[in-house]
Parts: structure tokens; sequence; C-alpha cells
């Protein structure tokens, strides 16, 4: 691993770097610093995705016309915290013929799975934990982990449902996985490049990607979101997890902070498939016609996170509009319609950008 | 060609469905059909059909219109309406004549079905929209709907 490529946030970082690199020897001190930023991370992400639970209710509530959490704190602002205190502190309680190991492990698989794939994002210029040359890749790789805790969940639980849950996101994300894939690759078709942060440069001049590739990038930008939905397993795709099938689907056996982990990891799938779209087609965190570009002070993170809650809430929107999809209509969606789709916009975009008819 | 023309179709008709919702999103500030029950305790009415438990209305001199027939003791499927009935002589007519003691109800059997005051010929009973009926004793749910000293109005007949 190449150390000079982890880019460290701000100037106070910077400062404790410093400090720590000078009372230490390298090795050790390098080590250190990762730990620090992993454990930033867990805490910024972990916070993140209590409060995007907590949004997740508020939109559910205005779409149904409700009021939504308005008790705990102003406008209900620590609700999501008061529900985590309380998953902290319940009993963990499980069957007797769960298998223990692979029980415990899947809600971890899960949780780390998701917040690695958080590492590689450019939240702004100077705000990125790791960039790597094959950021996209990487990202496509560790976003199907996940499934592996989701599988293995629902196999330990020894409990059918569970298992017809975890079956059914096996299934789901094998599928899915090729369209986000392939949409991903249409517009890494136009940039040339796999590293995020290129990615975005490569908008700075020529406008945002969802613009420089025109028709081909509006269908890969569509395809992504709905395969990106199917991808999170949420509503109208959730059929992971339908509850008026399958309980609770492969996390019915889970309690306390074991189902947190899986509640959490969900969330953070959608703040990743968002950030995704925002870098590959809404320029990250470059702010929309350059209006804030000369402005030193404005902090880039700014656009990033609005892109992304925008999208998100995107997302949000389908789930409270869309009824659930059954099985084999996921699977048509999937293989007679995004697949041959993606393929025909592939080509598509490989004649727009040979005959140069990018914007 | 029919393929593509589902796409079109497919992509219209969840642009149609995102619209109605998204109405309501930007609607929802407006009005919210949510009560807030608590805050609002003063001010909440409930509305005209609500089925809060059965009363028997009496007017200004303590009469009612209940001639004691049972037709709503028969009516009720459960037993929540329990008749203490009596005879008495008419003083006008000089016959005997059924009238009630106590007109017995049972809220916590009651299944807010509304037979009973579908049954009743004189409207003697009806609906009361009041819905805090949470008691620390369960004997406090059992209720004697017409007043102590009341009597039936006079000239109502079953
Ligand atoms: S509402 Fe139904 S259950 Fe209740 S007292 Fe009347 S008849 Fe009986
Ligand atoms: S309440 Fe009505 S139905 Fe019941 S005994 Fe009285 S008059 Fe008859």
């Amino acid at each position: 691993m190449n150390f000079t490529q982890m880019i460290i946030p701000l100037n106070i970082t910077k400062t404790i770097s410093d400090w720590i690199y000078s009372i230490m020897p390298e090795t050790a001190a390098s080590y250190t610093i990762m730990v620090i930023i992993a454990v930033a991370y867990l805490a910024l992400f972990a916070v993140a995705g209590l409060y995007l639970v907590l949004l997740e209710r508020k939109v559910a509530a205005w779409f149904q016309l409700r009021i939504g959490p308005n008790r705990v704190g102003p406008w209900g602002l620590l609700q999501t915290m008061a529900d985590a205190l309380k998953l902290v502190s319940k009993e963990l309680t499980s069957t007797i013929k769960i298998d223990k190991f692979l029980y415990n492990l899947a809600p971890y698989f899960v949780i780390v799975s998701a917040l690695m794939a958080m590492a590689v994002f450019p939240f702004s210029e100077q705000f990125q934990a790791f960039d790597i040359n094959i950021g996209v890749f990487f990202l496509i790789a560790i976003s199907s982990i996940g499934v592996i805790g989701i599988l293995l969940a629902g196999w330990s639980s020894n409990n059918k449902y569970a298992l017809i849950g975890a079956m059914r996101s096996g299934l789901q994300t094998i599928s899915y996985e090729l369209s986000v894939g392939l949409s991903i690759l249409t517009m890494v078709l136009l940039t040339g490049t796999l590293q995020l942060s290129e990615i975005i440069e490569a908008q700075r001049t020529g406008g945002w990607l969802i613009l420089q590739g025109h028709v081909p990038s509006i269908i890969a930008f569509m395809i992504f979101m709905v395969a990106g939905t199917a991808e999170t397993n949420r509503a109208p795709f959730d059929l992971v997890e339908a509850e008026s099938e399958l309980g609770a689907g492969f996390h019915t056996e889970y309690s306390g902070m074991k189902f947190a982990y899986f509640f959490l990891a969900e969330f953070i799938n959608m703040f990743i498939i968002s950030s995704i779209a925002v870098v590959l087609f809404f320029g990250g965190w470059l702010s929309p016609f350059g209006i804030t570009e000369n402005i030193a002070w404005f902090p880039q993170v700014f656009w990033f996170i609005i892109k992304v809650l925008g999208l998100i809430f995107l997302m949000m929107w389908f789930r409270w509009t869309f009824p659930r999809l059954r099985v084999d209509q996921l699977l048509t969606l999937e293989w007679k319609y995004l697949l041959p789709l993606n393929l025909m916009n592939i080509v598509l975009m490989a004649i727009v950008i040979w005959l140069n008819w990018t914007i | 060609m029919s393929y593509f023309s589902d796409i079109y179709k497919g992509i219209k008709t969840l642009l149609t469905g995102m619209s109605v919702t998204g109405g309501y999103f930007i609607r929802a500030r407006k009005g919210a059909i949510t009560q807030q029950y608590p805050d609002n305790r003063e001010t909440l009415k409930m509305f005209d059909r609500f089925r809060g438990e059965v009363v028997m209305p009496h007017n200004a001199d303590n009469r009612h219109y209940c001639t004691g027939c049972q037709s709503c003791e028969i009516a009720c499927p459960n037993g929540s309406i329990e008749i203490i009935w009596d005879r008495a002589v008419d003083p006008e007519t000089g016959k005997k004549k059924k009238k009630i003691d106590k007109h017995i109800y049972h809220l916590s059997m009651c299944t807010m079905c509304g037979l009973c005051i579908e049954a009743c010929p004189t409207d003697a009973i009806v609906w009361a929209p009041n819905f805090e009926n949470s008691v620390y004793d369960r004997s406090k749910l059992t209720k004697i709907l017409n007043q102590p000293g009341s009597s039936v109005l006079d000239g109502i007949e079953d």
C-alpha cells in the first residue's frame, strides 16, 4: 500500500499527523494514523447513518401526510440517537439451533463492508481517506461483499424465512450487480479512468458527466438508480426483508445491536449508492456552474452532501411510491429490460465518443 | 416493437405515481391528517359517526326515552347489556306497565357493533364520542346508563 496516497483532510489533521510522525518511528506512525482515520470514519458514518434513518422517517411521514418523530429533542432530532441507545442496552437473544460463529459474524460482515466503501469517496478535494487508481472497481467489489453477510445471517439463523430472504438477496444482488457494473462502465468509457478524484477532475472543465454524455448518460443514470435501489435491498426491491411474507427476512432472528448493524448498513449502503451516482454523474464536490469555485473558504463538502441528499431523497421517493415487486418481476426487469438496454447503451456511448458527439 | 413501447409505458406510469406522491409530499406541510392528541386535548373534536361508548341521554327533568322493552339486550351479540326491570301501575290508565330499574352496560365487553342502538325502537340510547375510557379498575367499566331517580318520558310507547 502506498501511504503517500492517503490524503488527510484539512489543516488540523496535518498538524496531528506531523505530531504523530515526530513522536513515533515512521511505520508505527502511519499505522496509528490509519487507525485514527478509521475510528473517525466509523464514528462519523455511524452518526450519519442514524440521521439518515431519521430523515427517512420524516420523509415517509410527509409522504403520508403525517408529522413524523417530533418528541425527542427539538423536531425529534434526537429520536434515532435514543433508539440506538435503546438497542445497545437490549439483551441479545438468539435461538438454540443457530450456528453461533456465523450468526455472530454476519452483522459485522455487512456493516464493515458498508463502511469500507466509504474510504474511497472524495468528499472534497482534500477530504478523501484513500485515493486508489481503481476506485470505481473497488467500490463495485466491496458493495457486493455485503451480500455474503446477508447469506450468512440467513443460513446460520436456522429459520426458513431467514433463509428464503437470504436466498432472494443473493439472487437479487447477483442479477443487479450486472446492471450497476455496466452502467458504471458506460461512464468510465467517457472518463477513461477508474480513479474517483480524476473522474471529478474530468468534470471540472467539461461540465458534469450527465451533460457531457447527454442521452447515453441519462439512460445510464436511470439504470444505475434502479439497479442501485435493488442493490441496497430497499423498496420496491425489498423482497429480502418483505415484512408481509417473511417476518423480517434475513434478520428475523437478530435483536439488539446486531439488528441495528443490519439496519444501519442499509442506510449507509443507500449513502454509498448515492455517492457513486454523485461522483459519476453530477460532478462530486464541484459546485454547479462553478459558482463557488473562487470562494476559498466555501466548503466543497457542502455540494457533495447536498447532491447526495438529493439522490437519497429520490430513493426514498421510490420507496414510498412503488409497491414491492414479485420475484419473477424482479428477474424480468433485470434480465429482459435493464441488461439489454445497458448493453445497447454502452454501444451508443462508444459511438458518441467515437464520433466526438460529447458536449 | 412492443418492447420499447412497454418501456415507455412503464416509465410513464412510474412517473405518474411519483407525481402523485410528490404532490402529497409538498402539500404535507399545510395540514397533516394526524391529531397531536395529548397536546390538543381541549380542542380535539371527534367526528360525528365515532363510536366511543353507548349512553342514554336525559333531558333537563331527568327523563329518558327508555321503555324497558329489552330489545337492546336481545340484540346485543355478547350480552353487554343487562336490563333490570320492574312493573309499576300507570297512574293515568291504571294498568300495570313495564319500566326500567337499571340499564346496565358493560363497556369492557362491548364490541361497538351498534346493534343495540339500531334495535332500540325509541332511540333511547346513542353513541357518545368520548374515547378516554381507560380506568384502573375493571369494575368502573360497568355503567348504569339511566341516572338515579330518572323516569321515562310521558307518552313514550314501544
Ligand atoms: S354496541 Fe354491540 S356489543 Fe356493544 S352493547 Fe350494543 S349490541 Fe352490545
Ligand atoms: S334502551 Fe331502547 S331497546 Fe333498550 S330497553 Fe330501552 S327502549 Fe328498549
